[in-house]
């Protein structure tokens, strides 16, 4: 279908732009300003080219950080998808279970960030925490402030705990949508447990697993608040990701042209992965419907 | 009138990256507006319209000068070069 595209509608949503151009984009354009300046306070600004993207893209600090965010991200994706996945797999599908699991998968996602830092925070500490004392007790040798594979534990285990909720409740969502009598026909061709999953439940489930891949690859690589609360970035810089090395970098040195250049290289990250994903969501979408 | 560029930290460089942005914009919409743009499929076997294009150029061309940063270093109109070549091969060829 070869319709070509009319662009008028544009101006009806002309009102949003000016607001978002506002909020977002020229704020976003001072940043790049930023980046190619250099300043030592008083809004006097010095020239510098592109020196500062030049220090960071070769800089180890940034390279660390960025070989940090993408274990992060990579690693919470590995557990909560497939977690996610078992977890729908096994909710009830009818009767009293539906609401009670429902509303107990939907509480994690109801707390703030802070107050999950906190609550992780003081539960893995091992004079009061639960978690820290009861490791500790079993003759573990657990101290999140310490340790770095600890750290590392305690903010995935964070993550999981969190996000794995918002996984599971949208494959249940897509669970949901299969008409039963997919799985009876699958019942009369003596299909396996596995067959089933893997030929009914997973293709339907396809749609909204790009979903949820999407938004947890999103938040994770921009997540701040928790690990900052519960590590403050350590044991020395193991667990700085992108974010808390950026807010350290432009706030607490006050480096605004390494920060920004910094920035901009980590939007253009984001950009890159986010279209490519989008790209993929919408052409299966496509492929799909023909 | 006076132009005050302490504001936000302008310089006239970054004003004519914008400016620049800009103009593609204008002139994608122009050309949209006297050739409506239809779709095709290229050798990165998705759709694209002509807009998905530019974004494809721009988006690729700031991956390429940071890489020229990175292995070569600046200045960068090397890496222009490159961009205008990279473009031109998304906008014939994607």
């Amino acid at each position: 279908m070869d319709k070509p595209f009319n662009n008028k509608a544009w101006f009806l949503v002309l009102p949003v732009v000016i607001l978002v151009a506002f909020s977002a984009v020229i704020p976003l354009m001072t940043v790049v300003n930023y980046s190619v300046q250099d300043t030592f306070g008083n809004n006097a600004f010095f020239w510098v080219g592109t020196e500062w993207f030049q220090e960071m893209i070769t800089s180890e600090r940034f390279h660390n950080s960025l070989i940090r965010q993408f274990m992060f991200t990579g690693i919470i994706l590995a557990i909560e998808i497939p977690l996610g996945i078992f977890v729908a797999l096994n909710m009830p599908k009818k009767g009293w279970g539906v609401p009670v699991s429902l509303v107990l998968m939907s509480l994690p996602l109801l707390v703030p960030w802070n107050v999950v830092g906190t609550i992780w925070q003081v539960f893995g500490r091992e004079d009061i925490g639960l978690l820290g004392a009861a490791l500790n007790g079993m003759g573990i040798d657990y101290n999140y402030t310490q340790n770095i594979f600890d750290a590392w534990a305690t903010i995935i285990a964070m993550d999981v705990w969190h996000w794995t909720s918002l996984v599971a409740l949208l494959c249940y969502a897509g669970l949901a949508s299969i008409p039963e009598a997919y799985y009876q026909a699958a019942k009369i061709d003596g299909a396996s447990r596995w067959a089933t999953f893997r030929y009914i439940e997973l293709p339907k489930m396809q749609r909204v697993l790009l979903i949820a891949f999407l938004l947890r690859f999103m938040d994770s690589f921009m997540i701040y608040t928790e690990p900052l609360v519960v590590t403050g970035g350590g044991p020395g810089n193991s667990t700085t990701l992108l974010s808390i090395d950026l807010v350290k970098m432009a706030i607490g040195q006050f480096d605004l042209g390494p920060a920004a250049a910094f920035s901009i290289i980590y939007f253009l990250i984001i950009l890159l992965i986010s279209w490519a994903l989008y790209t993929i969501m919408t052409n299966y979408d496509k492929g799909e419907s023909k | 009138m006076d132009l005050d560029l302490n504001w936000m930290a302008w310089t006239w460089q970054t004003a004519v990256f914008f400016l620049t942005i800009l103009t593609f914009l204008i002139s994608m919409t122009i050309w949209c507006v006297v050739s409506p743009q239809v779709p095709r499929k290229g050798i990165l076997r998705f759709e694209t319209t002509r807009g998905d294009r530019l974004f494809i150029s721009l988006l690729g061309s700031a991956f390429i000068c940071l890489g020229w940063l990175g292995f070569i270093g600046g200045p960068l109109w090397g890496a222009l070069g490159v961009c205008f070549i990279y473009a031109g091969s998304v906008f014939r060829w994607v």
